[in-house]
């Protein structure tokens, strides 16, 4: 993979990390209110995938959907002003964390009640499908969202009519606080796809290349024609399930596996980079974090200099300083801006 | 001017609307090489092909659902659902998505949808095939849910349902189907959602429907006017939004108010009527507003006589407003 490409997937999820601690910063000061679900230890899928597709192409996404539309290259200062809930947001500050929405990117909302994605990316794969266009949607999901039945029906129907929808499960092995053995009989969420012969991999979410690679590859099979993907990414998240939440159903020693926390496994991973591991070791070690892991990749390519890394660092610090700034100083809705709202939807009513 | 039943009416909309319009859509279940269960939607396949008039699974929640996403990327699907009884499923996407996304996306997606769906009792249907959903509706900020009363109407509101910008609901009363004729002109027109019709005018009471109610006032009119009680009638058309100048006026102008509908009383659109008119009408009245409605049961039972008992009949109609005349 060339060499510019890999820095844009390392730019990309140290901004996506950077925004997401930057946010949970925010709200523990009380300046974002309400419900905020963070994605750290899933950057590799959104920055794979959305980098793997075309700006022709729509997304669909769940409630913790900041960093997808990031990469959708939404403003991080429009993002943070929703999150602060300012009239300067990219959904007007109407939204908030789990509604963003962008009409000129594509970037079709999220939403936050879960399952309720299903139909309406297969409505726009419809749309596209009936307008013959090389377009697809992105429709993003996690693992809890597969036991509702709107995604049996939407499944049947894509597969049916063919439609241009990329189904993308960020698995990351828990429904809230419910670990998918516990709430799924069957924990492999791709092999659900064979009941309605739509085609599905299950890839290591945490290698941003293989995650762009399959998207890629599985974008080309759908423009061709060929119907309905499922790809299902094998994730992990860092934090708890919102700030609301501290995760404390998850084993201590499964977050630290995951999150690369553990000084032991610091330290192999400086000996590691020392001694690179042989090329046949494909899969990414799970007990790495997952931006740092790219890093690691990239000084034993020979792609980046430490240097590198700080520069980029000092870069996305200031773009989120900014951004801080903005959402602050920017002014909140008046009740100009509800009446505004309201009236589109009451065009022919009389309001007493 | 062609004279047709309701059913036709709502045929023919959809046939010229279709014809003027690539981005209308219909899909549902058995709508397509079956016409729909009542034949609505005969011969539409034919005419527009297989992408435009689509048989679906039966999957309400996802029918709806794609509805949604076909609508915000530039579609205007015209979705059916079979049965109004059977829309249940997709009440999560109706109400959490259609009537919600231009409100939180900022006015960015507007969802121009319109779900038709037959409903009410009568025919002999039972508890899933008698019900009549409105109210559930048109409780929710973002619908708009409108029913005709006769062909001239349900042409008019479809193609004002199809031209709307925003999500509709359009309920078809399935005993109006084959037994309500009508004039319907030729030519493309629109009946504004949001505007109500006052069907008769009348001294002594008003009346407030909407529907196969209308019909069934109308004949209670002609009944009392032989007693001598002049009825003033206002159809709804829509109920939401409600017509509520006129809705005061009529209550103004003959100060006895008798609202009717099929819909069981509890929570129905009535209360919302009473309410309208005792807060900006109350001291124009000579009588207590009444409401004559479905009563409340859980369910249309099969039973003929008790079926017959649940109904809102001409006679029923009539008594009441008779009752309303002397108060």
């Amino acid at each position: 993979m060339d060499h510019e490409r890999l820095q844009g997937f390392l730019y990309d999820m140290l901004l996506a990390r950077a925004f997401e601690e930057r946010a949970a910063q925010e709200y523990t000061q009380g300046h974002i209110a309400g419900f905020l679900h963070l994605y750290p230890g899933e950057e590799a899928v959104a920055v794979g995938s959305i980098r793997a597709a075309e700006p022709s192409d729509y997304i669909v996404s769940t409630y913790r959907e900041h960093v997808h539309a990031l990469i959708r290259d939404i403003e991080p200062k429009k993002i943070m002003a929703e999150l602060y809930g300012k009239s300067t947001g990219v959904s007007r500050g109407m939204g908030g964390s789990m509604h963003l929405f962008d009409k000129e990117r594509r970037f079709m909302g999220g939403y936050a009640i879960v399952g309720e994605t299903f139909p309406i990316a297969a409505g726009i794969g419809y749309s596209i499908l009936y307008r013959h266009l090389p377009e697809v949607v992105l429709c993003y999901f996690g693992d809890g969202a597969v036991n509702q039945g709107t995604f049996h029906e939407s499944l049947n129907m894509a597969a049916l009519w063919k439609l241009p929808v990329l189904f993308i499960c960020e698995n990351n092995h828990y429904q809230i606080g419910t670990e998918i053995h516990r709430h799924s009989a069957v924990v492999d969420v791709y092999k659900r796809a064979a009941s309605y012969a739509i085609p599905a991999e299950q890839v290591d979410g945490m290698d941003v290349e293989q995650v762009y690679a399959h998207t890629h590859s599985a974008l080309d099979r759908i423009r061709a024609g060929g119907g309905p993907y499922l790809l299902e990414f094998q994730t992990y998240r860092y934090r708890g399930h919102s700030m609301a939440d501290p995760g404390a159903y998850r084993p201590p020693a499964e977050v630290r596996a995951f999150g690369g926390q553990d000084p032991i496994l610091l330290a192999t991973r400086e000996l590691a980079r020392h001694n690179p591991p042989s090329k046949s070791a494909q899969a990414s070690d799970p007990a790495m974090d997952v931006i740092q892991q790219h890093i690691d990749k990239g000084f034993a390519a020979g792609h980046w200099q430490q240097e590198d890394v700080a520069t980029m660092k000092a870069q996305i610090q200031q773009i989120l300083d900014e951004a801080v700034a903005f959402a602050q100083s920017s002014p909140s809705l008046s009740m100009d801006d509800a009446v505004y709202l309201a009236n589109q939807n009451h065009a022919h009513e009389v309001l007493f | 001017m062609a004279v047709m039943s309701y059913l036709e009416a709502i045929r023919e909309t959809l046939r010229q609307e279709m014809r003027h319009d690539q981005r209308i859509i219909i899909y549902g279940e058995d709508v397509g090489v079956r016409g729909g269960v009542f034949r609505v939607t005969e011969g539409l396949q034919k005419e527009f092909g297989e992408d435009r008039v689509i048989d679906s699974p039966l999957a309400e929640a996802a029918i709806i659902g794609t509805a949604i996403g076909a609508a915000v990327n530039g579609l205007r699907p015209v979705p059916e659902i079979q049965f109004a009884d059977f829309i249940f499923p997709a009440f999560n996407q109706i109400v959490q998505e259609a009537a919600r996304i231009r409100y939180r996306s900022n006015g960015e997606f507007g969802v121009p949808l319109v779900i038709r769906a037959p409903f009410g009792g009568g025919v002999h249907g039972a508890l899933y095939h008698s019900q009549s959903v409105e109210a559930f509706f048109a409780h929710v900020p973002g619908l708009k849910v409108v029913i005709p009363s006769t062909p001239y109407d349900a042409k008019g509101l479809l193609a004002a349902a199809i031209q709307d910008e925003d999500p509709v609901l359009y309920f078809e009363h399935k005993a109006a189907y084959r037994s309500i004729k009508g004039e319907v002109p030729e030519e493309r027109y629109i009946i504004p959602i949001g505007k109500a019709d006052l069907k008769r005018p009348g001294k002594d009471l008003s009346i407030i429907t909407y529907g196969l109610m209308v019909s069934y006032a109308q004949k209670a009119a002609e009944t009392l006017e032989k007693e001598g009680i002049s009825v003033e009638i206002l159809d709804l058309r829509s109920i939401r939004p409600l017509d509520v100048e006129m809705i005061l006026e009529t209550a103004k102008r003959t100060g006895k108010v008798l609202i009717v509908h099929e819909d069981n009383l509890t929570g129905g659109i009535g209360g919302e009527v009473s309410a309208l008119i005792a807060e900006h009408a109350l001291f124009d009245l000579d009588a207590p507003i009444m409401r004559l409605a479905g009563p409340d049961v859980p369910a249309m039972p099969y039973s003929p006589p008790l079926e017959h008992a649940f109904m809102v009949t001409s006679d029923k109609i009539t008594e009441a407003a008779r009752k309303l005349a002397k108060f």
